[in-house]
Formats: C-alpha cells, sequence, structure tokens
C-alpha cells in the first residue's frame, strides 16, 4: 500500500459536504490478491451522521474487510466509497478504527497513556509533540473510559475488557466524525460493554456515525436500531427486527433455528 | 585500586577502544528495544553478516573498511525489505537467502585476494584497533539513531503497537520499518568493530532483553540497556587488559551475565520472586 508520507498529520482540508452521507458505498467490489471469490461483491449502503449501525453476518462475510475498506487499509477493487462526501482518505481526521483485537500486538511496552495518545497523532503528524491540549483531550478520554487510573500501566498486562475501553478512549481523543469498531465485544466484560454501548450513543447524539461489527446477535435489538447482514453482498438492511430473520439467523449460524428462537430475539425490540 | 582502574586508560588505544564500545553499545542498546519487541533479530543477525564482501571490495580498492561495511549493510537492509514487500516471498525468507548469498560473495572475495586473509578481525571484532576517523563516524551513527528515535518516537511506536491504526491516521508501517531497517545497517557496522559479525546479535538483541524483564517502559527499556551496553564494553576492557582475553566475547558473556541476573532476581518478574509468591500462596 502506497501513502503519500505528506498526508500524515496534515490538516483536513476537504469540509464534510452538507447534507451529504456519513459514510457512501456504491457498487464496492473487492477481492483480497490470489482469492479465488471475492471478498465483497457490488456492496452498496448508505448511512446518515447519528446513526448507529451493527454489521452482522457468518464469519467470512466481509465485515472486517468493509471496516478495512473504509478506514483506507485496503482500496477497492471497483465501485466508489464516499465520507462525508469526500472519497476515502482525503481526511483522516475524520475516521477512526477500533481494529480486531488480534491485529494488535499488546505485548508491544505501551502504556494505557501512550495507546490513547496515539489518537491524537493524527492531528499532530511528523515531529510535532503533544501540546497541552492534546494531553487535556487523552486524560478526558480516560476519564470518560473510566482508565484513569491504569494510565501508566502497560496495556499487555490489563483484562480484554480494559483494553478495549483503552481503544475505545484512543477514539474519542482522535475525534472522529465516523466510527468503524471490528468485533469490538469479543472478550469483554458486561460492565465494559454497557460502557461502550453508553459512550457510543453519547457519540451517536452528537451526529457521529457509528458502525459495529459484531457476531454476537442477541445484543443487536437492545443497542441497534439499524443492522446491516452483510454476506459478500448486502443480505437485508434495516430495522434489527426485519434483519434478524430465521432465514439470516440460519445462514450466520449455519444451522435451522426454531422459530420460537428468533422471536426471543426479536421480542426484545418490543420489550 | 584506583590505580588498578584507570592504569588500563594510561593507553590511548585502551581509551579509543572504551569510547568505541560504549558508542556501538548505546547504538544497539536504544534500537535494541525495536528489535527485541519487534522480532527483528534475524534481520540484525543478516545484517551483519552481509557487510563481509562490502569490507573486503573496500579493502581491494583502498577505501575506508566502514564506509564499505556500510554500503552492504544498507543494501542488505533495503535487499530484504524489498524482497518480502509483498508477501510473496516470507519476511524470514528473504531475510536468509540475502543473509547468505551476500556472505557466501564475502568468503569468495575474501578467497581472491591472497594479502588479506585476516578473517578473525571481522568475524570477533577488534576493539582494540579502532582508528580516531573510525571513532568520529562511530559517534556520528549514534547521534543518527539518537536523533531519530526521539524524533520519530511516536511513528516508531504507532506503527509497531497497531499498524492498521498508522495505515488509518495517512501513515506508512512499510516506510518507517525501512527507516529502522537504515538504522539497523549504521549501528550494526559500528557494532562489528567492537565484538565482530558472529556476535553482534548479542548486542542487538541481550541489553532490550535483560532490561525488558525490570521495565515495561519503552524509553526506560532504552536507557537501562544502554547502562548494561556500557558496563559490559567497560568489563570487557578490563578484562582484555588484565586477563589477556577476547575483548568481545567478554563484552558478550557480561551482557549474557546481566540477562541470567535479571531473569533469576527481576522484581515480580525474576524466576526467584515468582517461585518465592508461589509458595506463600501456597502456605497461606
Amino acid at each position: 500500500m502506497s501513502l503519500n508520507p505528506l498526508n500524515y498529520g496534515k490538516t483536513c482540508t476537504v469540509p464534510p459536504v452538507p447534507g451529504e452521507a456519513a459514510l457512501e458505498i456504491e457498487h464496492v467490489t473487492f477481492r483480497y490478491p490470489g482469492a479465488p471469490e471475492p471478498a465483497l461483491e457490488d456492496v452498496t449502503l448508505r448511512i446518515a451522521p447519528g446513526e448507529r449501525v451493527a454489521l452482522v453476518g457468518p464469519n467470512g462475510a466481509g465485515k472486517s474487510t468493509l471496516i478495512k475498506l473504509v478506514a483506507a487499509l485496503e482500496k477497492p477493487a471497483s465501485g466508489s466509497i464516499r465520507i462525508y462526501g469526500n472519497p476515502v482518505g482525503s481526511c483522516h481526521h475524520r475516521v477512526a478504527l477500533v481494529p480486531q483485537r488480534s491485529e494488535v500486538d499488546w505485548r508491544f511496552p505501551v502504556t494505557v497513556r501512550d495507546v490513547v495518545m496515539m489518537g491524537r497523532y493524527v492531528h499532530l503528524g511528523w515531529l510535532k509533540r503533544p501540546r497541552r491540549e492534546d494531553h487535556e483531550a487523552v486524560e478526558r478520554a480516560m476519564e470518560m473510559m473510566q482508565i484513569s487510573d491504569l494510565a501508566g500501566r502497560q496495556v499487555g498486562e490489563l483484562s480484554g475488557g480494559q483494553q478495549q475501553r483503552v481503544m475505545l478512549a484512543r477514539t474519542l481523543a482522535h475525534d472522529a466524525d465516523l466510527l468503524l469498531l471490528d468485533e469490538p465485544l469479543n472478550h469483554v466484560d458486561v460492565p465494559t460493554q454497557e460502557l461502550i454501548f453508553h459512550v457510543l450513543e453519547k457519540l451517536a447524539a452528537q451526529g457521529r456515525a457509528v458502525i459495529v461489527s459484531t457476531h454476537d446477535l442477541g445484543i443487536l435489538p437492545i443497542h441497534f436500531s439499524r443492522a446491516i447482514f452483510l454476506d459478500r453482498h448486502v443480505v437485508a438492511d434495516g430495522p434489527v427486527g426485519e434483519v434478524l430473520t430465521a432465514e439470516t439467523l440460519a445462514r450466520a449460524y449455519g444451522v435451522h433455528l426454531c422459530t420460537e428462537r428468533v422471536e426471543a430475539i426479536n421480542g426484545r425490540v418490543a420489550g | 585500586m584506583v590505580e588498578w582502574l584507570v592504569e588500563p586508560f594510561t593507553y590511548s588505544f585502551m581509551v579509543r577502544g572504551l569510547l568505541a564500545g560504549v558508542l556501538a553499545g548505546v547504538g544497539c542498546a536504544i534500537l535494541s528495544a525495536y528489535i527485541v519487541w519487534r522480532g527483528m533479530a534475524f534481520v540484525g543477525d543478516a545484517i551483519a553478516h552481509a557487510i563481509l564482501p562490502g569490507i573486503v571490495i573496500a579493502f581491494t580498492q583502498g577505501i575506508s573498511l566502514f564506509i564499505g561495511a556500510l554500503v552492504a549493510a544498507v543494501l542488505a537492509a533495503l535487499g530484504i525489505g524489498w524482497l518480502s514487500r509483498g508477501g510473496e516471498v516470507k519476511e524470514d525468507t528473504a531475510i536468509g537467502v540475502m543473509f547468505s548469498g551476500f556472505f557466501a560473495l564475502g568468503i569468495l572475495l575474501l578467497s581472491m585476494v591472497t594479502s588479506y586473509q585476516d578473517l578473525t578481525h571481522i568475524l570477533f571484532g577488534d576493539i582494540l584497533g579502532v582508528s580516531q576517523a573510525e571513532l568520529w563516524m562511530m559517534l556520528g551513527v549514534v547521534a543518527i539513531v539518537l536523533f531519530a528515535v526521539i524524533a520519530f518516537y511516536k511513528e516508531l511506536l504507532v506503527t509497531s503497537f497497531d499498524p492498521g491504526h498508522a495505515v488509518a491516521i495517512g501513515l506508512s508501517p512499510e516506510m518507517v520499518r525501512y527507516g529502522l531497517l537504515l538504522l539497523l545497517a549504521l549501528t550494526v557496522v559500528t557494532a562489528i568493530q567492537t565484538v565482530g559479525v558472529v556476535l553482534v546479535i548479542a548486542l542487538l538483541v541481550t541489553p532490550a532483553a535483560a532490561a525488558s524483564l525490570l521495565t515495561h517502559r519503552l524509553p526506560r527499556i532504552m536507557a537501562l540497556g544502554a547502562v548494561f551496553a556500557m558496563l559490559a564494553a567497560l568489563v570487557g576492557l578490563y578484562a582484555s587488559y588484565y586477563a589477556n582475553i577476547a575483548s568481545g566475547a567478554t563484552i558478550v558473556l557480561t551482557l549474557t551475565g546481566i540477562f541470567v541476573l535479571a531473569f533469576l532476581f527481576a522484581p515480580r518478574r525474576g524466576l526467584v520472586w515468582r517461585g518465592r509468591a508461589a509458595r506463600q500462596k501456597q502456605a497461606r
């Protein structure tokens, strides 16, 4: 992947286009080099500012791939991705990513404060040291995620839930308008899960768009109003109750669930 | 006692040796933190072996061996980065191929040059044979390494911990990796004077390996590693002066000893500490 080294830390010159979607994906197809089948095929979707959307689907459905395309970690073979009306990569400030746990080297000797500060790098760039406002943003983010007391600890010593709080704190420090969270709920304790959703709700209320990929379908009806079911292409997109049908669930789990189970999950929407 | 300590350094070659040992040690120890935690030990070893043809060619052309070694090291570093960039060749495979190829070429060239058969200095170092000019170059290299590690601290940190985040904010982990390989090439060349091709890997790995048992902060790992490396250089020089034994090997063995001590007695992480904690737990 070639990146223009001058883009790193450059101030954002392209303002969000008024009235445009936070994320607009049109006919995107992507294939990993050497793979016989495309990971994503003709994906089209639109997410408005302030929306909280769950990205669901079976393993290998392309959820992570889609997130990587939006975060500019991969380039689509065809189709277009626009973020607040501008092409991907035109403003790194606007998009923040919480990667899957396995993509991060947790053993590397960095402290919690170091990691949260990484959210400020996009505002700093080459050779600039964090300023007072950056330190303040980091402290605020750690406070919000209730990890201020862990600031000096090495991230590898923390529990899975604490580590995920650190990653979300980094995203808060980044101050992005489009948040991408790839499986943030794996190995996370219940209080952390509640905190994550509380913070995401707050961010969405500020008009930011949030996309969360997850295979924990049970939490969908409680925390999301909209779900997108992905299986190389968009199978279903809409209110959680409509997306989670017996057919999509069977597809996600590879088994046929009895209708009562489906109703039990959907029941939480009404409840 | 004071006399015993001071006497060796009344000789200028001993002073130059000490300076060389300290400079090489500091340069290596600082990079050592990244080598240990990014898993680059094999690359460091490969670059060390790859300088051989550079040294032989420099010798036959009558140019500075330091420059010859440096060019070969940089070429090897870039070659490894370039070969493994697309993913068709795995990194350790690329390293293995380059490493043995360069080293064999060096031996081949050496066998053709009858006037220069002394391989031992290259293989095992010659800390007391360091010239004034070489010392200046070593100082320059350490200054570059220090500057780069401080100036690009953020970028080295984020590309090591979470390369995905780095790309997402417009920073290329590839570019940072090339930069680190270049620094590594520079440092390896300075270290070869002191401990030689075969033992350079010890200076690149052991300081941070020992320091990491004692602290979890990157700057402290670097500082502590540098202290260990300087201590080792000092011990090595005394040993070679008073006991007339090889300084390179003594430097490395001192570092190994420090590592073993840290491994056994480090607070909380050391073997002894953990054993005692386990026994206390059992007693309760």
